[in-house]
């Protein structure tokens, strides 16, 4: 059977952006950076380079992995549509590639950089912060289903900010309250992985990070033609 | 002209574009066949640009209707677009592709063959020979519009749109359009906006648009 032509466009677009990135690395370095940074400076206080040997709880790992990595993925993944608009290399996709598989091209690319940078600060936290995964079955379908999750609001809200002025902080602004949900199920997972938790009481936070996940792609492919063509 | 072939025709009815509430026109009527070629011209803001936005779908018209009769089908400028070929200010370039990577991406986009030898000869075509891995970056402006002429015309499509198709130009590379406009009149149709006069010499209609702005 011939592979179908939508496909082919997706993965040309992702492809391309992949290319892009590695010749300007703006998103790979911004997250790395960041990513570094909380690690270290985290590691600082909490970790066996601290001057305090406070009592770390899972909870307390499990908030700070969430954070440096929706902060990380904040100040990278963004970019896949603002750079396209404000070089105005949008027109160029619009003319030539389906919508949809505009969404989907820059969908996998922000996937893939998104686990790269959650393999990155999985393996800060566990070195410099002597963090052991009890669980590591749940940890690791709480970081794919948390990062597929994130990925997808990233991106769909990306492609909303890209059309408005005051481009930055608006993108903050508006992933903060369709994020949150998602990081606070994440938060108590990633505790219940980190602590030894079973998967049977992982078991409800694991269906509403799923559930979101699912609603959360289902919004963005039933919008995303409508404001990239907007 | 030769209207033998009606295959392919564009027409567009009643169209009527406002911008808030400035109306830039406003009952424009016509139709364009294959082999036909078209200048649309007025003063600046008259909205030349904006009617081949309105042809390929970029932007949708307040009232009226766009269609285009094709191979026995009726297709509205979205549906079209596939087999449009648009060049115009804005449209930008990777700065960070060079020529090759820019059409073998969309060539992949578009669902064409991976044909390394006709994207060299297209390239060449344009003028671009011998720069096929140069990127963008490096490229002055009438480079970067010999490429936009690459990319339009790499599906060979019947519907060829110009926005100022020679303002980055010398000599040469007005010829060069000269020789694509009459080669596009053997399988489709072109329309040009433009207030350069030797451009629009090479039309056989002229759309003038601009009176509704003016009241």
């Amino acid at each position: 059977m011939a592979k179908p032509v939508f496909w082919q466009a997706a993965w040309a677009v992702a492809y391309k952006d992949l290319q892009i990135e590695l010749r300007t690395r703006y998103a790979l370095n911004a997250m790395a950076l960041f990513a570094v940074t909380t690690a270290v400076m985290v590691s600082f206080r909490l970790g066996p380079l601290g001057l305090s040997r406070d009592p770390r709880s899972a909870a307390t790992l499990a908030v700070l992995l969430w954070i440096a990595i929706f902060f990380a993925a904040m100040n990278g993944l963004s970019r896949t549509f603002v750079r396209e608009e404000e070089a105005h290399t949008a027109t160029l996709l619009r003319l030539n590639v389906p919508a949809l598989a505009v969404y989907l091209g820059k969908l996998g690319v922000n996937l893939l950089i998104l686990a790269l940078l959650e393999t990155l600060v999985t393996l800060l936290f566990i070195g410099l912060l002597n963090v052991t995964i009890a669980n590591v079955g749940l940890f690791l379908v709480t970081l794919s289903l948390g990062g597929l999750a994130l990925a997808g609001a990233t991106t769909i809200l990306a492609t909303l900010v890209a059309k408005a002025d005051g481009k930055g902080s608006l993108f903050t602004i508006l992933a903060f309250p369709l994020v949150l949900p998602l990081l606070i199920i994440a938060v108590e997972t990633t505790e219940l992985a980190l602590s030894g938790g079973t998967w049977a009481a992982a078991g409800s936070g694991l269906q509403l990070l799923a559930a979101y996940t699912i609603a959360e792609h289902v919004a963005a492919l039933w919008l995303f033609e409508r404001v990239w063509e907007a | 002209m030769n209207r033998t072939d009606a295959a392919l025709q564009l027409s567009w009815q009643a169209l009527a574009k406002t911008y808030s509430t400035r109306p830039v026109y406003d009952q424009l009527a016509g139709e364009l066949h294959r082999g036909e070629v078209l200048a649309v011209r007025g003063p600046n803001g008259a909205g030349k640009s904006t009617f081949l936005r309105l042809l390929c779908g970029l932007e949708r018209p307040t009232a009226g209707t766009i269609a285009y009769q094709w191979q026995g089908q009726t297709y509205n400028p979205n549906t079209m677009r596939p087999w449009i070929g648009f060049v115009g200010p804005d449209v930008a370039l990777y700065r960070e592709l060079s020529a090759l990577e820019h059409l073998q991406f969309l060539a992949k986009a578009r669902g064409l063959a991976a044909d390394q030898a006709y994207w060299r000869e297209l390239l060449a075509q344009v003028g671009l020979a011998g720069r096929e891995h140069e990127r963008v970056a490096h490229f002055s402006s009438g480079m970067a519009l010999r490429l936009k002429y690459a990319i339009a015309l790499l599906a060979k499509p019947p519907i060829l749109l110009l926005d100022e198709p020679t303002a980055m130009f010398d000599e040469h590379g007005r010829q060069l359009v000269a020789q694509l406009v009459e080669q596009q009149r053997q399988h489709g149709l072109t329309v040009l906006a433009t207030n350069d006069e030797r451009d629009a010499a090479w039309a056989d209609l002229v759309l003038t648009v601009g009176a509704a702005a003016r009241g």
